[in-house]
């Protein structure tokens, strides 16, 4: 009997593992052998020919005669892509927190109604919700417009196509990865240790931060995990805001496949990219055990 | 947290504007969006008038409706497999806990841990490896793959809240299984089917990386068309066809959420 029901359990799983494990799981191994092998001449790679010239090519290039010397370039857009996702997770914090405790101080209905606003534009198309981004920001935009009808000369805004709109760009697209988890920590703070820190004699500020801030922090781990992450992998947003002159890790490793036709190169930088995923994955789930659940 | 909001102990500074100010921030691009696709100015941002002309000439290109076309054979094809796949996932992990059971769970959310841009040039150079030419067929295939966590979290979480005793009682009223199924699980399990269906159906219809890299030339989709478009340039047509993909994915997440709320 008890043969029967995992037999049966097992070929009502199989289906979505084997797809995932075959359209998937595979391609990610196989992507990580193609980085090890040998570029093509026009592109594409040459099967079965090892090479490690990609890992090699993150850090060094041949100049003229040959030789390796140290290029920075590749280091400099990790080093880039680091430290706006490290910004965005800041602003996202600084925004996000207050947000989610304000939330879950409401009436139950009014939460619940909230945290749809929340999630709504996550399921919005990226594309689009950057574009928008590029009306309000470009010069001559909704922005500039409406600080020069207040009588502010910005002479042109200048922000569109810099850091500081892919910046405003990735703070808007992560957001509410960082709004949910925090949430979902608070709603099951128990109010009853902060009324009991006033009463102790507590002014709001020790409340604060020696009692709610403490309480929610697995939740404040998980929302920057979820917006530091997908940050290091974004791709839509640098293409568009930065207007392609401000690459991030994803759109060097996407121009492998286009004009630059350095597929092991690509690989590379994407097994790399796969790893400090995996790694601050790991890292989280060690010191948090599990991530909190998601609420609705 | 149950608290009396109303108690000004519970008031901390800085707390209510920073929300208002979050609001703001995540509605503004959209509203905006949405009002600029009705400006009769050709510059886009200046308010001159209401008109509904730049929806006529979107909907009248030939271009943009076949890559619309592409798009929704694309997401119903990726929803219908990704749905199956993920009811019957949900049903086998719902009965207890076997062994291995956290690996599997582990791949079935994989989809989800992956950056983007890795799952795109990864499938890329897996069908090339493959010899397999790119167009429509590549690209449901990659969109079925992260439509199945999307179909399967909702299933997976109506199926938790179900009472085991219902399936129970219809095995001892002699239904056999596929008799219970039919009867007893699928009824109370639609609405959870239904929603994650809608949540692929958006998300492979809102999908850009993925099928930018795997779709080859053949395979434009709506989202490639409208990028596009926006690196010629930013024009009122721009913003009518955004403005149509804004509404449709609300639409559909707010549907989808109404009915997961449908109670047992």
């Amino acid at each position: 009997m008890g043969n029967i029901i995992r037999s049966k359990r097992f070929w009502l799983v199989a289906p979505a593992v084997v797809y995932i494990g075959f359209f998937m799981a595979v391609p990610l191994l196989q992507m990580a052998y193609v980085s090890m092998l040998e570029r093509g001449d026009y592109g594409g790679v040459n099967w079965g020919v090892f090479s490690m010239d990609a890992y090699i090519s993150f850090i060094f290039e041949r100049d003229l005669m040959d030789n390796l010397v140290v290029n920075t370039d590749y280091l400099q857009i990790f080093a880039r892509s680091f430290g706006l996702s490290a910004m965005t997770t800041v602003f996202a914090l600084l925004l996000g927190f207050p947000t989610a405790f304000y939330i879950s101080t409401q009436p139950q209905s009014r939460r619940n109604f909230l945290i749809f606003l929340v999630t709504i534009p996550f399921w919005t198309n990226i594309l689009v919700r950057n574009y928008a981004w590029m009306l309000l920001l470009r010069n001559g935009g909704l922005i500039d417009g409406a600080l020069n009808w207040m009588g502010i000369e910005t002479g042109g805004l200048d922000v569109l196509y810099t850091p500081y709109a892919v910046s405003i760009g990735l703070t808007y697209t992560y957001l509410p990865f960082m709004v949910l988890p925090i949430y979902a920590s608070l709603e099951k703070l128990d109010h009853r240790l902060v009324e009991a820190a006033f009463d102790l004699g507590a002014d709001k500020r020790r409340a604060m931060t020696r009692v709610i801030l403490p309480l929610a922090a697995p939740g404040i781990a998980a929302g920057c995990i979820l917006v530091f992450i997908p940050c290091l992998g974004a791709y839509v947003t640098p293409e568009l805001l930065g207007g392609g002159k401000f690459m991030m890790i994803a759109n060097l490793i996407g121009s492998q496949f286009g004009a630059a036709r350095n597929w092991p190169l690509g690989a590379g930088l994407g097994f790399v990219l796969l790893a400090l995923v995996l790694i601050s994955m790991m890292v989280y789930s060690f010191k948090f055990k599990s991530l909190p659940e998601e609420s609705r | 947290m149950k608290v009396d909001a109303s108690n000004p102990l519970w008031r901390f500074r800085g707390i209510t504007s920073t929300a208002m100010f979050f609001f703001a921030y995540l509605y503004l691009p959209i509203v905006v969006l949405i009002a600029l696709s009705f400006n009769e100015n050709r510059l886009a941002t200046i308010w001159t008038g209401f008109t509904m002309d730049w929806y006529v000439t979107a909907l009248s290109n030939d271009d943009m409706l076949r890559a619309a076309q592409n798009s929704i054979v694309i997401a119903v094809s990726a929803t219908v497999l990704a749905t199956i796949a993920a009811t019957l996932a949900a049903m086998g992990m719902s009965r207890g806990r076997f062994k291995g059971e956290s690996g599997v769970s582990a791949m079935l959310v994989l989809p989800l841990l992956v950056p983007e841009i890795v799952t795109a040039i990864a499938t890329l150079l897996f069908f090339v490896a493959l010899g397999i030419k790119l167009g429509l067929l590549t690209v449901i295939i990659a969109h079925t793959v992260f439509c199945i966590p999307f179909a399967y979290l909702p299933i997976r979480a109506r199926l938790e809240g179900m009472d085991p005793a219902l399936v129970e009682a219809a095995n001892d009223l002699y239904a056999n299984e596929w008799k219970a199924f039919r009867r007893v699980t699928l009824p109370l399990l639609w609405p959870g089917i239904l929603s994650g269906a809608m949540l692929s159906f958006i998300i492979s219809l809102d999908d850009f990386v993925i099928s930018y890299f795997v779709g080859g030339a053949g395979a434009t989709t709506l989202p490639i068309y409208i990028f596009g478009m926006i690196r010629i340039g930013i024009t009122p047509e721009v913003n009518a066809v955004s403005a149509m993909m804004l509404i449709v994915s609300i639409l559909f997440v707010s549907i989808s959420f109404l009915i997961d709320r449908i109670r047992y």
